[in-house]
């Protein structure tokens, strides 16, 4: 039987164009791009090419403000690393959301402990930040706020240009998380105010190890990796060069195809969601009702557990991934699902399905219905069920 | 991630639902930390005639509440109390280790029930 990839989120396949035009560079076009000859001057146009349709894709003005990483998770290392090591004199404090990505956490983290301040932000219950507290915490020593485009978990898009507009009024700079919104909603970094843009490869359905961070013109950073001195000497080390042409097809084709297959996505998503909620009593919708990225469902079931769910989707061939992080390294469930007001258990019973380009109508119902049942069977192993619910 | 017996127990989990007249209920862990398990006995004569479970939790926690009903169903009150958390684990061909502590409680609920019961008993 065929199996139904619902997570997304954690992983895309690659689109079989991208592949192809990746290919040659494995074997045939292997130059280096730092190289004067043939095969580097071949290398270096196939890399700016990339970077062209990079910079198109989120509405930079030029494509010299493209540099190229090793994923999503540099970028965000990068440009918030990058950012307060060459602006620290200005100030030491730094504002992000309590929903971003743990690359986003964790390097903020890493720098509170080399003094400098961090504040992270509430949310509100569908996770849009506070835009009160904002600039509330905003002072004259802030250098950098970080907030992401729309959270990868709940799907919940961030009012971007209005937190622009606040941070660059106060005089700092802002860097956005984009991995989970690219490629899905457009970006216009000029017109949103954004300074500094992460961005992954793998998320456009682009091949994995490789990312892009946008640095406006203009906006300081240094390099937190020394050596060879490429891209302009902020991100050393020969370029990867399959898969930045692999990214940059990926960003022409999500450029070119977007509008159709976000609107595609959200009517999937939108019967998926009533289904849901409609079939089975006491489920809810995590995250924002329509401020939402097109493909992200996550939604919770009261009285039983996210892994179990999951593995019983996946003995019915339905594959998906868990609010809960009894699937992950840690046992405690997502920050982001805390950050929202919710408990522990309701966090627990949470299950994310974000849909991409070849999932069907057909999958839409082939799992709306087989997943009553499987609420229901772990429902009637759960102590916490009051008896009114078990027929 | 989990051995074949695992999913075994959490596909056909083994004595599952509750005993309206039990002898003895264990009730351990929390949801707040994503399980929670109850285990219902019935004794006769010294000897657990009936074990039955109801757990929220993920599948270890499923499975190791099934596989602990399985082991002490028929055991005398002795006995039972000395199944471990590790007889558990293994007669399941093993956890990932990150489950072996907070998942598999079971076996603590099987000896709070009897526990329960003795008390019960005296009063």
């Amino acid at each position: 039987m065929r199996r139904i990839y619902l997570d997304h989120t954690a992983g895309k396949p690659i689109d079989e164009r991208v592949l192809k035009d990746m290919i040659p560079y494995f074997s045939q076009d292997y130059g280096n791009p730092s190289s004067p000859h043939y095969f580097g001057n071949k290398a270096r146009t196939a890399i700016d090419e990339s970077r062209t349709s990079i910079a198109k894709l989120i509405g930079a003005e030029k494509k010299e403000e493209i540099i190229f990483t090793s994923g999503g998770t540099e970028s965000n290392n990068l440009a918030i690393k990058g950012f307060a090591y060459r602006n620290h004199v200005k100030g030491n404090h730094i504002i992000t959301s309590s929903i971003e990505h743990m690359s986003v956490i964790n390097t903020c983290k890493h720098l509170s402990k080399q003094g400098f301040q961090i504040i992270y932000l509430p949310v509100d219950e569908f996770g849009i930040v506070d835009l009160q507290s904002l600039e509330k915490e905003m002072t004259e020593k802030t250098i950098l706020v970080s907030v992401m485009y729309a959270n990868g978990e709940i799907g919940t898009i961030e009012p971007i240009q209005k937190i622009g507009d606040l941070v660059h009024s106060k005089g700092a700079l802002f860097h956005v998380d984009a991995v989970a919104a690219a490629g899905q909603i457009p970006i216009d970094v000029q017109k949103e105010e954004i300074d500094l843009l992460s961005l992954s490869s793998n998320d456009l359905y682009g091949p994995r190890g490789v990312g892009a961070l946008y640095i406006k013109t203009g906006t300081r950073i240094q390099p937190i990796m020394q050596g060879g001195g490429q891209e302009r000497g902020l991100r050393s080390g020969t370029e990867n060069l399959p898969g930045i042409v692999g990214m940059g097809k990926a960003a022409k084709i999500a450029k070119a195809e977007m509008t159709d297959e976000a609107e595609r996505l959200t009517r999937l998503r939108d019967t998926f969601v009533k289904g849901v909620i409609d079939l089975i009593p006491e489920s809810f919708l995590n995250g924002h009702p329509t401020l939402r990225l097109p493909n992200t469902v996550n939604v919770r079931f009261n009285y039983i557990e996210g892994e179990s769910l999951i593995l019983s989707l996946d003995m019915d061939s339905v594959v998906c991934s868990s609010g809960s992080a009894c699937t992950s390294k840690t046992l405690e469930p997502t920050h982001v699902l805390l950050a929202l007001g919710l408990k522990h258990e309701e966090a627990h019973g949470s299950l994310l399905f974000t849909f991409g380009k070849q999932n069907t109508n057909e999958d839409v119902k082939y799992v709306l219905d087989i997943l009553p049942n499987i609420v229901k069977r772990l429902r009637q192993m759960s102590p916490l069920i009051p008896k009114e619910l078990i027929e | 991630m989990y051995s074949e017996k695992v999913m075994d127990h959490f596909r056909n989990p083994r004595n599952m639902g509750e005993i309206p007249d039990a002898d003895g209920i264990g009730s351990v862990g929390n949801p707040t930390c994503g399980d929670l398990m109850n285990i219902y006995i019935k004794v006769k004569d010294n000897v657990l005639i009936d074990v039955k479970f109801k757990t929220f939790g993920c599948g270890a926690a499923i499975a190791t509440s099934s596989m602990t009903t399985e082991l002490a169903k028929g055991k005398t009150l002795d006995e039972a109390m000395k199944i471990t958390r590790g007889d558990v684990a293994e007669s399941l061909n093993g956890l990932p280790k990150i489950k072996m502590h907070c998942s598999n409680l079971a076996a603590d609920g099987l000896h709070a029930a009897i526990k329960d019961y003795l008390k019960k008993k005296e009063e």
